[in-house]
């Protein structure tokens, strides 16, 4: 059956445990469907989130990472997440160099009430790192080496 | 020592287990490493099933416990109780969520099971390192600040300060009484708003246990639950509150007049004023936009005839800090701005007035002194009432606004009082919800209204017949006939929809609480905890929360007091858990993390050349542990290990 | 008449140095009626105009509001829905053509009064028609269902332009109500209701002219104007002429330059009491 030998990407999600993890409850408890292929770690603010964290993930397997926090003006620890959106530019930067596309690591702002944006993000991020293929990290790494 | 980890997978009846093979989640995590038990049971968060837990980590010793359920936000406080009473500290227990996040999402059975399998092993990996964690307890202060005096604000102060308590009702009107100062009569029972209204504004101006600011601003909200810090903006209104009694002589000699906001501007106030006599405080306030001696340096009239010497055109505005323990928000809604919809005419055509202005039409001490008149002065012949302006509504506000139906049906009933109006009412649905509500609504169908179902499309001045010549037309849909209907009529009352108010933005984030879709203050849970928030000790009560009418606000008043009551009673509350902690060793005194701190929690020792945090202060957001470049700060519960360890299990 | 749009509209862009030229190749957009029929073929009807523009970098300009709002809506759902954008995409590539969503579809009203400006307009005026009284006819879909070129009930644009030209716009309430050009045929009492109650509308507000934005709306008032008298016992007989032929006598342009005197309704009568020498 050509469903089971689609590739199924690997996603790690980041998600504040105020806005956007109580948003994807939402969107579980609204029974709105969308692609299982994120599996959510629970923060209590976006800002917790380490770069390194990030990089672990990927090197470690996954395919790309999703890291949600409040909407800007809106984090329950006042700015946490204007704090993650600095540390994301600079990521950004560094994956630009590794070869790693854009699309596999997003910063979005998911507030406590989207369930359904909460949905359509993981939709399309699950569908466009589809595309895009498994990261196969190591062969990055070795072009970069190279 | 290795670890002995139970883990339990719920079915949670058919929610889990029709999408989740359970009982394969539970044979895969007997295979993890340390797990000495692994079972999958109907409701684990049920007596038995918490029992069933409880047995296992008495008779096999577990050090660990993981249950594969429902979102930690539902029931991880529900577990760690349990795991507490059987003598395991609660910080040893995760919890893995199948449910929102993985059964509900799919109907697909396979990747739901894998999913399931992944995070429960993300769970079992990470518990491995939770550390046990006494959790700290602080006393709680007994002052209560509550934020807006309408009725919500009043109920929950009177039942505050009866019971003993000090409360601090902050208002920023110059008087108390909110929108329900305003209306005439309420619906159903047709009581006088202000005959009930204002016995109690009096008990709270009185109570020896409240202390009323009013003309007064919320503008700094600092602390934690049990703690809290508000700086309160008092604005100048230029009398002395303590040597004014309220005689009224400076209105009556004031001898500038300015169009009344109380009245909708179709009245007149003085610049010295009390928006209304039973004003509660009874002390009136300068405008200074207009009075003469702000803008032009001339007057003072007031001044020369106050028999106390209350008026100081000096006086400043003051800033204040109140402390207190638990603070309810009570700041109620603006009504929508009708301007907007173009095709209703306000503003353009004459007679087509809102709800609000109605209110002060019939009201007996209102502009018109309780009759119903046109802009030219004559009685209406015919009256329409469109319901639903701008709720119910893609274009506008999609909700809908609980309320206007029945006072939609009160302002024909009034109508009908006091002219010899034909009423023609334009409905979608009639909304009658409520105690005496629906036989209220027989007594107008017996009253002889004419009730059209349809959303209105316009009203216009252009005449097609004789017969519409000089009139207002209402245009709709009869959808009960199915044909269009023209109805000329003398005056149009728009049944307005109430909205967030316009600064609901800012309150929310001075106290840390969110909005809801719909911009009205969002509850912690919308079936069993409507009045409290997301910020421990923050509740929110009334039509800040969402439309109501004065019954269901005036619970949610009670409600919030007593949930403050509850938190203040019980004299200790618990500080947040997940506090971040420095280790001296690692420090190299680089101080980046002391700037990035919200709660300024985090200070410099130039001694050790260390950073120090004040827990009493530490929140939990982890902002600091992620920029240490040293690895020296850690955050309890959420260690770099714990996430480590989720991530390298989800990736494997 | 509507060659009389075309003279006109050339004339005028000429004189105001608004770059116009003819999309090659363009098709029909199927305007309104098509998209009822069948939704995704009036969408790629009008995705492939959009592509040629866009292959020749340019904004898209338009006279009739119907066009507007045929190109406007399959511009926009193809932004809102990633399906659509995908089968558009397919048939266009099948025409060798693509489409990125960059294409702006405007009206030339709003180009001339946006873009030209009051004062470009005024420094142009060589012959005053102050005193004629004109009741300016935007039509329903100029503003709707978008409402971004101008507000939805009560639009000023053209209001604007006239009093830049010295003409007095008259006080019109019905200006942006459907005027019954889609059910003239179909529907004909219905239909010419409507025109039936604009018309009154303008001459109870003192108008002695209607000037018209859409070609449609044009024919509905002017050419129908007739066929309502008869149907209503009305005696209307009010004459219609587009905002470029206005524009373009307030230049100095001849009437015949402008197609003015191709119309049903003279418009003569009117313009002699107010124009210095008609020529």
């Amino acid at each position: 059956m050509e469903l089971s030998t689609r590739f199924e990407p690997k996603i790690v999600g980041f998600l504040c445990k105020w806005c956007a993890y109580t948003g994807a409850d939402l969107a579980g408890t609204s029974r709105i469907k969308y692609p299982p292929n994120i599996n959510p770690i629970r923060v209590n603010c976006s800002g917790r989130v380490d770069p390194t964290l990030i990089l672990k993930a990927l090197a470690s397997g996954a395919d790309g990472v999703l890291i949600a926090g409040c909407h800007p003006g809106d984090c329950h620890y006042t700015n946490g997440n204007v704090k993650t959106m600095r540390r994301f530019k600079l990521l950004q930067k560094m994956l630009d160099q590794f070869g790693i596309e854009k699309d596999r690591v997003r910063l979005e702002w998911v507030s406590a009430s989207e369930g359904e944006r909460y949905a359509r993000i993981v939709d399309s991020m699950t569908e466009n790192i589809r595309t895009l293929g498994p990261l196969n990290w190591k062969s990055k790494i070795e072009v970069v080496a190279q | 020592m290795a670890e002995k980890i139970g883990v339990y997978v719920c079915h949670c009846g058919t929610n889990i287990g029709k999408t989740v093979d359970c009982k394969a989640v539970a044979d895969y995590a007997k295979g993890l490493p340390d797990v000495v038990v692994a079972r999958d049971y109907q409701y684990t968060c049920s007596d038995p099933g918490q029992e069933m837990i409880k047995k296992d980590i008495r008779e096999l010793s577990l050090t660990r416990v993981v249950v594969a359920s429902c979102s930690p936000l539902m029931h991880e406080g529900t577990f760690r109780r349990a795991v507490g009473n059987a003598g395991l500290n609660p910080f040893l227990f995760q919890m893995a969520n199948i449910r929102e996040q993985c059964s509900w999402i799919t109907e697909d059975r396979h990747l739901a099971t894998e999913r399931a399998k992944a995070i429960v092993g993300a769970a079992v990996m990470r518990v491995a390192y939770n550390e046990p964690i006494e959790v700290k307890k602080v006393p709680v202060d007994p002052n209560v600040l509550i934020v807006g005096g309408g009725i919500t604000g009043i109920e929950a102060a009177l039942q505050l300060a009866d019971a003993g308590k000090h409360v601090y009702l902050v208002e920023k009107e110059p008087t108390i009484g909110g929108y329900m100062a305003r209306f005439d009569k309420t619906f159903p029972t047709l009581d006088c708003a202000a005959c009930i209204l204002t016995p109690k504004m009096v008990f709270v101006g009185q109570h020896e246990n409240i202390d009323l600011l009013s003309y007064s601003e919320v503008i700094g909200f600092q602390g934690y639950v049990g703690n809290f810090t508000a700086t309160v903006r008092r604005k100048p209104r230029y009398v002395d509150e303590e040597k004014c009694n309220g005689c009224g002589t400076c209105e009556t000699k004031c001898p500038l007049s300015v169009p009344s906001e109380f009245e909708c501007g179709m009245g007149k106030r003085k610049a010295i004023y009390r928006p209304f006599p039973q004003a509660v405080p009874s002390t009136p306030v300068i405008d200074r936009e207009h009075c003469l001696y702000f803008t032009k340096g001339v007057c003072k009239v007031c001044q020369k005839f106050c028999p106390s010497g209350a008026i100081d055109f000096d006086q400043k505005e003051k800033v204040v800090d109140l402390k207190v323990g638990t603070a309810i928000l009570a700041t109620g809604f603006d009504l929508f701005d009708p301007s907007r919809i173009k095709e209703y005419g306000y503003k353009r055509l004459p007679n087509v007035i809102t709800s609000l202005e109605f209110e002060r039409l019939t009201h007996a001490s209102g502009p018109t002194g309780g009759k119903i008149l046109l802009k030219n002065g004559k009685a209406p012949e015919s009256v329409a009432i469109v319901h639903c302006v701008g709720s119910r509504d893609r274009n506008y506000n999609e909700y809908c606004s609980r309320v206007c139906c029945m006072y939609s049906l009160k302002t024909a009933h009034l109508v009908h009082e006091k002219t010899e109006a034909k009423v023609y009412e334009f409905y979608i649905d009639m909304r009658a919800f409520g105690k005496g509500y629906e036989e209220f609504y027989k007594r107008l169908l017996e009253e002889d209204v004419t009730f059209i179902r349809g959303r209105v499309a316009e009203v216009t001045d252009v005449a097609q017949e004789q017969s519409e010549k000089g009139k207002l037309v209402v245009v709709a849909e009869d959808t009960l006939l199915g044909i269009v209907r023209r109805i000329p009529v003398d005056m149009v009352v728009l049944s307005l929809g109430l909205e967030p108010r316009k600064d609901a933005v800012q309150v929310a984030h001075t106290f840390s609480i969110s909005r809801s879709k719909d911009g009205f203050f969002l509850e912690k849970h919308p079936k069993l905890a409507p009045v409290s928030t997301a910020a421990d000790g923050v509740y929110i009560a009334g039509s800040c929360q969402g439309p109501k009418d004065i019954p269901d606000s005036v619970a949610q008043g009670a409600a919030a007091a007593a949930n403050a009551l509850s938190l203040i009673d019980r004299k200790e509350v618990e500080l947040e858990p997940t506090v971040a902690l420095i280790d001296e060793e690692s420090c190299s005194g680089c101080k980046i993390c002391v700037g990035l701190c919200p709660y300024n929690a985090i200070t410099f020792d130039s001694t050790k050349n260390v950073a120090e945090i004040t827990v009493a202060l530490c929140k939990g957001c982890g902002v600091c542990v992620a920029s240490c470049p040293s690895g020296a700060i850690e955050q309890q519960n959420f260690t770099n290990r714990q996430l480590l360890a989720e991530v390298e299990a989800i990736c494997a | 008449m509507n060659k009389a749009y075309d003279k006109s509209t050339r004339i005028v862009c000429k004189a105001l140095d608004v770059k116009i030229s003819e999309l090659d190749d363009w098709n029909c957009c199927g305007a309104s009626a098509y998209m009822s029929i069948d939704e995704l073929k009036s969408h790629l009807l009008s995705a492939r105009n959009l592509a040629l523009a866009e292959k020749e970098k340019k904004d898209l300009v338009v006279v009739c509001p119907a066009c507007l709002t045929t190109l406007n809506k399959t511009n926009h759902y193809m932004g809102e829905n990633p399906r659509l954008k995908r089968t558009i995409g397919s048939a266009l590539r099948a025409a060798n053509l693509q489409y990125f969503g960059t294409v702006k579809v405007r009206h030339l009203l709003e180009v001339i009064v946006n873009d030209v400006g009051e004062n470009e307009i005024k420094a142009r005026v060589k012959r005053s028609l102050s005193g004629l009284k004109v009741a300016p006819y935007y039509g329903c879909q100029l503003t709707r269902p978008f409402g971004e070129i101008d507000d939805k009930e009560f639009p000023m644009l053209l209001d604007r332009l006239l009093t830049w030209l010295g003409v007095e716009p008259v006080n019109f309430p019905m200006k942006a109500k459907c005027c019954g050009g889609m059910l003239a045929m179909t529907s004909e009492k219905v239909g010419l209701n409507l025109a039936r109650g604009l018309i009154q509308n303008a001459l109870d507000n003192g108008a002695e002219m209607i000037s018209t934005i859409c070609p449609l709306c044009h024919m509905t008032l002017e050419a129908y104007q007739g066929n309502v008298n008869k149907l209503f016992g009305t005696k209307y007989n009010i004459p219609i002429l587009y905002f470029t032929q206005l524009i373009g006598l307030a230049f100095g342009f001849s009437r015949k330059a402008l197609g003015i005197n191709e119309e049903l309704i003279p418009s003569q009568p009117v313009l002699e009491k107010y124009l210095e020498v008609v020529r």
